[in-house]
């Protein structure tokens, strides 16, 4: 009972209590919304460390046994240790202080050029992916070569034209694309939600 | 040269460094993208958790309780602590309650969002008058609506596996996957312009920013 059984009465109510919530525009209704919200940072924050349980344990046994590259498990958990250690006090997030310089010129320079090195690989990629093989990749390939050409000046010099059907493809076809997509989406979401709070679907507590 | 201006060049002087470190995996994985590899998982795990202290779990949960008094926020914390028993191979089912919790909330708010989000503010957003009149003649804007309508339909169909894709059904899922394809497409070109201008904005860093300053 206290294993099982609870644990999924506990979603099932709570579950529906935020569902009726929503429909009843009162100041109590809107206090345990806001409520919930709170409790649910609160309860993710706290799984946090688990996280970083888990990384550093990790690379600690990495580095104990000496496994091929520890050292550089020893500079992931070395930047770890600085941030945390760093970050102490809350005035650690002002402008200027060495917690935010190493994240404003360490982290998102890195960061930055690893997501513009994309720009090699997903083209790459795309060739071997949309070669014009059949009527659908075909579609892809011409819609985006579209797309990327109205975007850049080299676009407008082929065809002032170009840039308009560009925008045209992204206002129209690609718009109804995205919003089948979201509706699909959002069906496929409340139908779980809704299995999830009636119980049904059980797999999340690692139950069939 | 005043410290200020020093400071500024160490600072550049080691971004420009990670930069071209990351840069050089375009010629092999190496020594050099491992270290910023490695220093990149540390540092973000390490900003990130002082930033949720700080900015969420200082101002939600230990604020209310020791300035407001307010002792509701015990019982999430309490919870929150549950999880630690999922360690324990006797007591790992307590850690069941926090996510009972946390599902139960995530769930039963995500019924009426997601319908009202993803469902009844797209329809509501794709159904537009189809007739635009702008300064006494009809705009093309309409027939764009018309267009929308028809696309969003059919995609949808192709999407609708409780009826057989034959007959003005098939016909409309094969209509419906070239739209999703064009928006596919659009979606990667977009994308591919996205990372190409992130390109160019390090590149601009190292050209114009950083090598001026220690030149």
């Amino acid at each position: 009972m206290l294993k099982r059984q609870l644990p999924m009465l506990i979603v099932s109510i709570v579950g529906l209590i935020m569902t009726i919530q929503y429909f009843i525009p009162h100041p109590f209704s809107e206090t345990i919304y806001n409520y919930a919200l709170d409790w649910l940072i609160i309860i993710g924050i706290f799984a946090m460390p688990l996280g970083i349980y888990s990384m550093v344990h990790i690379h600690v046994q990495k580095v104990a046994r000496k496994q091929t590259g520890w050292g550089y498990s020893v500079v992931a958990l070395l930047g770890l240790f600085v941030m945390l250690a760093l970050g102490w006090t809350p005035d650690c997030l002002k402008d200027g202080t060495f917690f935010m310089r190493l994240f404003e010129f360490v982290y998102i320079p890195i960061q930055a050029t690893m997501f513009s090195l994309l720009a090699f690989y997903i083209t790459s990629a795309a060739y071997r992916a949309f070669r014009a093989r059949n009527i659908l990749a075909t579609i892809v390939l011409v819609s985006a070569i579209i797309v990327m050409l109205g975007r850049i000046p080299i676009g407008e010099a082929i065809s002032p034209h170009i840039p308009e059907v560009a925008d045209w493809i992204m206002n129209v076809p690609n718009m109804a694309a995205q919003r089948s997509i979201m509706i699909g989406l959002g069906l496929g979401a409340a139908a779980i939600a809704m299995k999830i709070v009636l119980g049904i679907e059980r797999s999340y507590m690692g139950m069939d | 040269m005043d410290k200020a201006q020093l400071i500024a060049i160490i600072w550049n002087t080691i971004a420009a460094f990670f930069t071209i470190s990351v840069f050089s995996f375009m010629y092999k994985d190496n020594f050099m993208y491992k270290i910023a590899e490695s220093i990149v998982v540390g540092i973000s795990a390490g900003y990130f958790t002082v930033l949720l202290v700080w900015t969420s779990l200082r101002p939600k949960f230990w604020e209310p309780i020791v300035n407001d008094h307010n002792y509701w926020y015990l019982i999430p914390g309490l919870l929150g602590l549950l999880m630690y028993f999922r360690f324990s191979p006797t007591l790992g089912w307590l850690a069941r309650y926090p996510l009972a919790l946390y599902i139960g909330i995530g769930s039963g708010i995500a019924i009426p969002l997601q319908l009202q989000t993803f469902v009844l503010t797209q329809v509501k957003a794709t159904i537009l008058p189809i007739h635009v009149m702008v300064d006494n003649r009809i705009n093309p804007e309409g027939i764009n609506n018309f267009l929308i309508v028809v696309f969003v339909i059919t995609a949808l169909i192709y999407f609708f596996f409780s009826l057989d894709h034959k007959g003005i059904v098939g016909r409309s899922a094969t209509f419906g996957i070239w739209i999703i394809m064009i928006g596919f497409g659009a979606s990667f070109g977009y994308t591919v312009m996205a990372r190409v201008s992130l390109l160019i904005g390090r590149i601009q860093f190292l050209m114009s920013d950083w090598l001026p300053i220690v030149k």
